[in-house]
């Protein structure tokens, strides 16, 4: 039979502005990037980086908690392969990400509806 | 190392051997077994629940209760079976054979046959007779508690009373 | 000597396109034949699948999930499912994680027959792409039989599998892959050996290893620079019984690419050989599940094309919060922009189609 790795996912809160010191030392160890999300949940946002390795397939990903309105810095000069991502997170949820490497001005899906899965604004702040 | 004319075999078994294309409309096609053509259903076994109603993906589906009718938009049928998984009967089924072209969309409405409501009928007039008969003879025998207690209590207060005035 | 600058145009490539096989865009800045830089751009596709999350309850979203895309669509329900079960924290029967491993090899088999014919029409080898898809037929008879359709098989369950495949239909099976192992076999020396398809495929389109994995290269795109990356390696469903390897290659081209993923043909039909052969007995299928979900979990599998990402956020009502599908076409756009650089504008089309694109799934 052959030999398998099942290591448990990892999942670390982080802070906002930590984001691209804690990419870049996962890197250092030899993580690849994997994938960043964006979910909203009660009204508020939650973004989610992680990062995989490739040989002992272990997957470690960061929980990011921002506040509204809250700058996010971007990690692709960092790590190009998250330019998409990043996009995507802007357009479809209004996570205020600054300074993207390629930035698609919002014109990457060119859909009608403003930010659909955005939290909703609360009234009178 | 590269080489020329590799394929020439396989040319030359393809050119003396049958087609691999049939010629369809002429010779029937056979689905295997198991094929998810459409769905149909078993009308006289159902009991209108409405179960697969609210569990179809794309809503599909309507029944009427009063008239005993059950209302399929195959056009819109995605033919996922899951109508049949939550069936409390079991009285819905896949059938092979996809849904023939039309010039405009349409239902398809099944009927409850006539014997099978009347049989319906028939079995809920014999339940609520039952029912009414086994409630009227709870409330008899309920009766027949009160008074032997109302009676029992009367002879035990009859009995003091008969020393006191003593 | 005078210095001469060449003359530099833009170029835009896509959607519509008649050698693209995907609807992508490409913004090419060509210098008289050699591409110097790209830009892309996807959006065409994009049909807010994720959205329908708040609309239809989890047993339903199976039957959306499964429609992001036609040819990985097994492997999308089975993801689904296995999602939602890590959250409630069930475990499936053993039967089932067969059956799961077996259909999903045969998923994997059909689309890398589909790949090799499309490889092969894309460099004008049109009689060699008909030979292929005409024993691919084979293979998606054998899904029929055992799910119902040929391509979209709606046959997971959160808990297990909903059909069970008695032993005549493995017979029919075992003697289908006999016969479609011969047909591979027959047309290996065409693929590999032939003069006109190593002068298209051979030195083109090179991917370092260092660069792959710098810039999150998946699947047999990275497999085919050296990197030994296959989800299989986890031990989901009957994997840990199961004989198997990752197939690498050193050559880093387009070549490569097609080597693996011919290899990769004959290594699944393998893995259903072990599997017919070691299905368990016992007949239960599906582990029964109560309530609603609540918590999140994230599931990675091997799809044909490379690494899938799942992720789903459950807060204790029916109906989910978040469901979000990472495809490996995704992850593969920037190494592919990479790969273009410095090649000829005629080679484009062979090379958008080297990676194995699925743009309805990268933008559900």
């Amino acid at each position: 039979m052959t030999e398998v790795f099942c290591p448990e996912n990892i999942l670390e809160e982080i802070k906002a502005d930590q984001i691209p010191e804690k990419a870049m030392a996962k890197i250092a160890e030899g993580y690849r990037f994997s994938q960043a999300c964006a979910a909203t949940v009660d009204n508020h946002l939650e973004l989610s980086y992680s990062f995989a390795h490739d040989e002992t397939y272990q997957f470690y990903t960061f929980r990011i908690l921002p506040e509204d309105g809250e700058e996010i810095p971007s990690i692709t000069r960092i790590c190009p392969p998250a330019t998409f991502y990043e996009n995507e997170m802007r357009e479809l949820f209004g996570a205020n990400i600054t300074l993207i490497a390629l930035d698609l001005q919002d014109k990457m899906y060119r859909i009608e509806e403003v930010q659909p899965f955005a939290p909703e604004k609360k009234e009178g702040e | 190392m590269a080489k020329l004319a590799n394929f020439t075999p396989t040319i030359l078994k393809n050119l003396f051997s049958k087609p691999a294309t049939t010629t369809y409309p002429f010779e029937p096609f056979k689905y295997p077994e198991g094929t998810r053509g459409h769905i149909e259903n078993d009308i006289d076994n159902c009991i209108f629940c409405g179960m697969c109603t609210r569990n179809c993906p794309t809503r599909c589906l309507t029944i009427d209760k009063a008239t005993h009718t059950w209302t399929i938009n195959r056009f819109d049928c995605l033919a996922c079976e899951y109508c049949t998984v939550v069936c409390p009967k079991k009285c819905l089924h896949t059938v092979e054979g996809y849904q023939e072209p039309m010039p405009e969309k349409s239902t398809v409405t099944y009927t409850m046959s006539e014997e099978a409501i009347a049989a319906e009928a028939e079995k809920k007039r014999i339940a609520a007779e039952k029912a009414k008969a086994a409630k009227e003879a709870a409330a008899k025998k309920k009766a027949e508690e009160e008074a032997k207690a109302a009676a029992e209590a009367a002879a035990a207060e009859a009995a003091p009373e008969a020393p006191a005035a003593e | 000597m005078a210095e001469t600058t060449a003359k530099r145009s833009i170029v835009p490539y896509g959607p519509q396109h008649p050698v693209l096989p995907e609807p992508i865009h490409l913004d090419l800045v060509l210098e008289d034949e050699k591409i110097v830089d790209v830009l892309p751009n996807v959006g065409f596709i994009h049909r807010g699948l994720e959205k329908l999350v708040q609309k239809k309850d989890f047993n339903e979203m199976m039957y959306v999930i499964e429609r992001v895309c036609g040819i990985c669509s097994f492997v999308h329900g089975m993801g689904y499912c296995a999602t939602i079960e890590k959250v409630f924290d069930v475990e499936i029967p053993d039967r089932a994680k067969f059956l799961r491993t077996m259909w999903s090899e045969m998923s994997r088999i059909h689309s890398h027959m589909l790949w090799l014919g499309l490889l092969a029409d894309a460099f004008g080898f049109e009689s060699l792409f008909y030979q292929v898809w005409r024993s691919r037929e084979q293979i998606l008879n054998m899904v029929e039989l055992h799910t119902g359709s040929r391509l979209i098989s709606s046959v997971n369950k959160v808990g297990g599998v909903l059909k069970d495949v008695d032993d005549d239909k493995l017979k029919i099976l075992s003697k289908t892959i006999d016969q479609i192992e011969e047909d591979m076999l027959r047309v290996q020396k065409v693929f590999f050996e032939d003069y006109s398809v190593q002068s298209r495929l051979k030195g083109i389109g090179i991917l370092t290893p260092e660069q792959a994995h710098a810039l999150g290269a998946v699947g047999p795109f990275a497999r085919a620079s050296g990197i030994p990356l296959d989800l299989r390696m986890r031990g989901d469903n009957a994997m840990p019984y199961i004989d198997f390897e990752p197939i690498t290659s050193n050559d880093c081209d387009c070549y490569a690419r097609c080597y693996v993923r011919f290899m990769e043909v004959l290594q699944s039909i393998d893995i259903i050989r072990q599997c017919i052969a070691k299905m368990p007995a016992d007949h239960t299928l599906v582990t029964p599940v109560k309530g609603n979900p609540q918590g999140e979990a994230f599931v990675r599998l091997e799809q044909p094309r490379g690494e899938v990402v799942y992720y789903a956020k459950a807060n204790g009502t029916k109906f989910l919060d978040r469901f979000r599908v990472r495809t490996p076409t995704f992850a593969n756009l920037i190494p592919l922009c990479e790969t273009i650089k410095g090649e000829n504008f005629a080679d484009l089309g062979l090379l958008v189609l080297s990676i194995d694109p699925c743009i309805s799934c990268t933008e559900r």
